[in-house]
């Protein structure tokens, strides 16, 4: 029975069939048609999941008007419930894997397949328009089940998702007449090589407002993404692959003059192009000069460094540069960085070393967002940034919000610096690439760092610690991390106490990722009052024993508990303790597809 | 690296005048440089195919580390990839290793380009690593006197002779090297 097929005589709901719009009469219920109207403006999930407790009339009146649907995790429910429960939902996101999956610390064939999803989604969700996943393995089947199912299909957002290849995506664009926005990122797309930039229709314009296929390793015809882009007049966004050089970026920037967000592609002359063509700069600076519109930057994928002035035109107006793909240094860096007094977003490799970053603190003051990269990943290489890049950003960006920032070596001062001159800081991440290493200068545990920063920085909401750290560290996280949902430890902490501390502590604590770290069974039943409130919880070579995680299963029936080893070997153990634990809640039970080597207690 | 030199200086040694053979390429004499060069530097080794687990995660540039460990730093392998082979293509810009095959041999050698300023040291190397004779190089004949001759495969993937076009073009356009039999080598000098 589907929602096509209901038909009550007494009035009280009827769906519209296969048109792609959804219909209802209320002819005696004046009050519930009230509260739907008002309920249509509410747009936030919280508020609506609130709304929906309030009494059984009111939870029918929030089912009815949901239109976004949010699934955190993808085994957390099922389909067929979702779709029962919500039936006139329009935009649908769903996250899979875990994130320790990018990683490589989850199996290949682990789960988080999109299938079961999209079958049930077409049959009940004949309107929908918008699909965004990440972490879901999808397959071209699916993807053509989506360009067949839904005609009024407008949005698909692809994040960290793989399984498909470019005949998905042929199928997707040739098919879905109305869409909009087809935004890649950071996928692993197979090279079926078929050339589906050319599967777009042809005739007339596009209704295309954002394309993004920077992720995709396969070339792509340019002469058809060149008339593409000419006839996509309400294009804003287009985020170009590393196989397009800087004369053909030229090509598609005097075509799209009004766009608001570039992904460079390559940033390199093409093969055939002689080295130094001086005669052709002039030309590019005044391509990206025409551009008045860009505030988004990304690309520079195999960056000829020489040529990174030819963005100096816009630099005054960009909020978001992404050059964390870019090996540049300092020299090369500053021209550029010197103009973009407006940026708030700033990715980064440490190639540009703590004197870039220096010059990043002195100009860009309303910086938000900052992510430094590491160029060389090794334990034992380099660190070109430091402590003084960290000082630096810290009293130069009082605005910071998000942090990412990768070194080999770090002092606690610095970031009690950052603690107190970045009251707004949501996001923290330090990962010093050196495990168990101590502040270089005190050779003291990164502890007091740490715990500064949950103390001071009120509105932090995610953590990653790194560095040597004690159990003293996780003691300062409960006591101050109130607000942290989200905490990721690595190579951390002496005893059970630690974890004891976060979970005891940590009251709205939503997701915990843990490796390599020495907590054991009785740290994890310390936890038995807060795991029905999390997302998930996830711990690889730590100390739980099979006996720890059956016993939580046994307290805790709606939490699936999953246990695997990395290498896929039965049993899930690895000696004496469980290789991965990855638990979540759940109301539909253990998943059914589970692989042969994923134990769920 | 104490091994690595002494391999070296075993095929330095060696009388090139009377050392025509068709045997494995670098062996048999000297029993005792496959053993070290096996248990002993591990680029050595790599090159000649056993693959230890540690060989996939060390690139050979980057000095031994104690153990690699997965998964970290927590940098996205799509993110790592791309430096790494960035990192290996600058990192090329100062050695420009391209293999080398030689009929009836059974496996393939590696050899820095940028080692040599002249082909007529790039002869020199091939006869020291493969302990064969290649004689001169004739511009209408090709090679003369010799049973092995020296061809290139180019950036459009053609099978070329050594020696026809300017060195610096040469190394720019080789993108490996086999070294044939004469006999089946017949035609290519022919334009």
């Amino acid at each position: 029975m589907n929602n096509n097929q209901m038909c009550e005589s007494d009035g009280k709901s009827r769906t519209g069939s296969g048109t792609g719009e959804y219909f209802i009469t209320y002819p005696d219920q004046v009050l519930e048609n009230v509260l739907e109207n008002v309920l249509l403006f509410l747009k936030s999930r919280y508020d609506r999941n609130a709304v929906s407790l309030v009494c059984k009339s009111w939870y029918r009146a929030e089912a009815y008007t949901r239109s976004d649907l949010f699934i955190g995790n993808c085994y957390s429910v099922a389909p067929r419930r979702v779709t029962q429960r919500f039936t006139r939902v329009r935009s649908v996101t769903i996250k899979g894997k875990p994130r320790f999956a990018d990683f490589s610390l989850l199996p290949q064939d682990w789960g988080a397949h999109f299938t079961p999803w999209v079958l049930t989604m077409a049959s009940a969700y004949r309107a929908l328009e918008k699909i965004h996943l990440k972490r879901m393995s999808v397959t071209d089947d699916d993807l053509a089940v989506v360009a067949h199912s839904f005609p009024n299909f407008k949005e698909l957002v692809l994040v960290c998702c793989d399984g498909f290849g470019t005949s998905g995506l042929a199928v997707v664009v040739s098919e879905c007449r109305c869409l909009r926005v087809l935004e890649l990122i950071e996928d692993e797309v197979t090279d079926d090589e078929v050339d589906w930039i050319s599967c777009f229709p042809s005739d007339g314009v596009t209704n295309l407002e954002s394309l993004a296929f920077d992720c995709v390793e396969s070339a792509i015809n340019f002469e058809s993404l060149e008339k593409l882009v000419a006839r996509s007049p309400l294009l804003k966004k287009l985020r170009l692959n590393r196989h397009v050089s800087i004369p053909q970026l030229y090509r598609l920037l005097i075509r799209a003059p009004r766009l608001t967000h570039l992904g460079t592609g390559s940033f390199s002359p093409s093969e055939e192009q002689p080295q130094n063509d001086s005669s052709r700069e002039s030309d590019y600076l005044s391509a990206f000069a025409a551009c008045r519109s860009i505030v988004c930057l990304s690309g520079f994928r195999e960056i000829a460094p020489e040529y990174l002035p030819a963005i100096v035109p816009i630099c005054a107006n960009l909020t978001s540069l992404n050059l964390s793909y870019a090996n540049i240094d300092a020299e090369q860096l500053k021209p550029v960085i010197r103009l973009c007094h407006k940026l708030q977003v700033f990715w980064v490799l440490d190639s540009i070393c703590d004197e870039g970053l220096q010059a990043v603190a002195e100009t860009c003051k309303d910086l938000r967002e900052l992510r430094v990269f590491p160029i060389d990943a090794a334990e034992n290489a380099e660190g070109p940034v430091s402590e003084v890049g960290l000082l630096a950003i810290a009293l130069g960006c009082r605005k910071l919000q998000s942090i990412l920032y990768f070194c080999q070596q770090m002092t606690n001062a610095a970031v009690v610096a950052m603690s107190k001159n970045c009251p707004d800081l949501v996001v923290f991440r330090l990962c010093i690439i050196g495990r168990y290493r101590p502040d270089c200068l005190t050779g003291e545990p990164m502890d007091e760092g740490f715990g500064a920063i949950v103390k001071n920085c009120k509105k932090l909401t995610r953590l990653a610690v790194s560095g040597l750290l004690t159990d003293k560290a996780f003691c300062y996280i409960g006591q101050y991390g109130k607000l942290v949902k989200t905490l990721s430890v690595a190579f951390a902490g002496d005893s059970d106490m630690g974890l004891k501390y976060v979970l005891e502590g940590c009251t709205n604590l939503q997701k915990l990722e843990i490796r390599d770290s020495p907590f054991g069974d009785s740290a994890l039943l310390s936890g038995l009052h807060h795991f029905y409130n999390m997302r998930f919880v996830w711990m690889s070579s730590c100390r739980v024993t099979r006996e720890g995680c059956l016993n939580v299963a046994r307290h805790l029936p709606r939490l699936v508990v999953e246990v695997f080893r990395r290498d896929e070997e039965e049993g899930g153990e690895r000696g004496d303790f469980v290789d991965t634990l990855y638990m979540y809640r759940s109301l539909d039970g253990p998943r059914a597809d589970a692989p042969r080597f994923v134990k769920i207690l | 690296m104490d091994q690595k030199k002494t391999t070296l200086d075993l095929f330095n040694n060696v009388d090139l005048a009377t050392e025509l053979r068709l045997g494995l390429p670098g062996t048999d004499n000297q029993p005792e440089i496959i053993k070290s060069s096996l248990s002993g530097n591990k680029r050595t080794s790599s090159e000649m195919g056993s693959s230890t687990c540690t060989d996939e995660n060390e690139s050979r540039f980057s000095p031994p580390t104690k153990e690699q460990v997965v998964g970290w730093p927590p940098v996205r392998s799509y993110r790592k990839n791309i430096l790494q082979v960035k990192k290996t293509e600058s990192e090329m810009g100062s050695g420009m290793y391209v293999k080398v095959s030689m009929d009836g041999a059974p496996y393939l050698r590696k050899l820095d380009l940028k080692m040599y300023q002249s082909y007529e040291e790039l002869m020199k190397g091939l006869q020291v690593m493969f302990k064969c004779i290649i004689g001169l190089y004739f511009e209408r004949e090709g090679y003369n006197g010799s049973q092995h001759v020296p061809t290139y495969e180019d950036k459009d993937g053609d099978w070329m002779l050594v020696g026809d076009v300017p060195w610096e073009m040469f190394i720019s356009s080789c993108k490996r090297l086999r070294i044939m039999k004469s006999c089946e080598a017949r035609g290519l000098g022919d334009c």
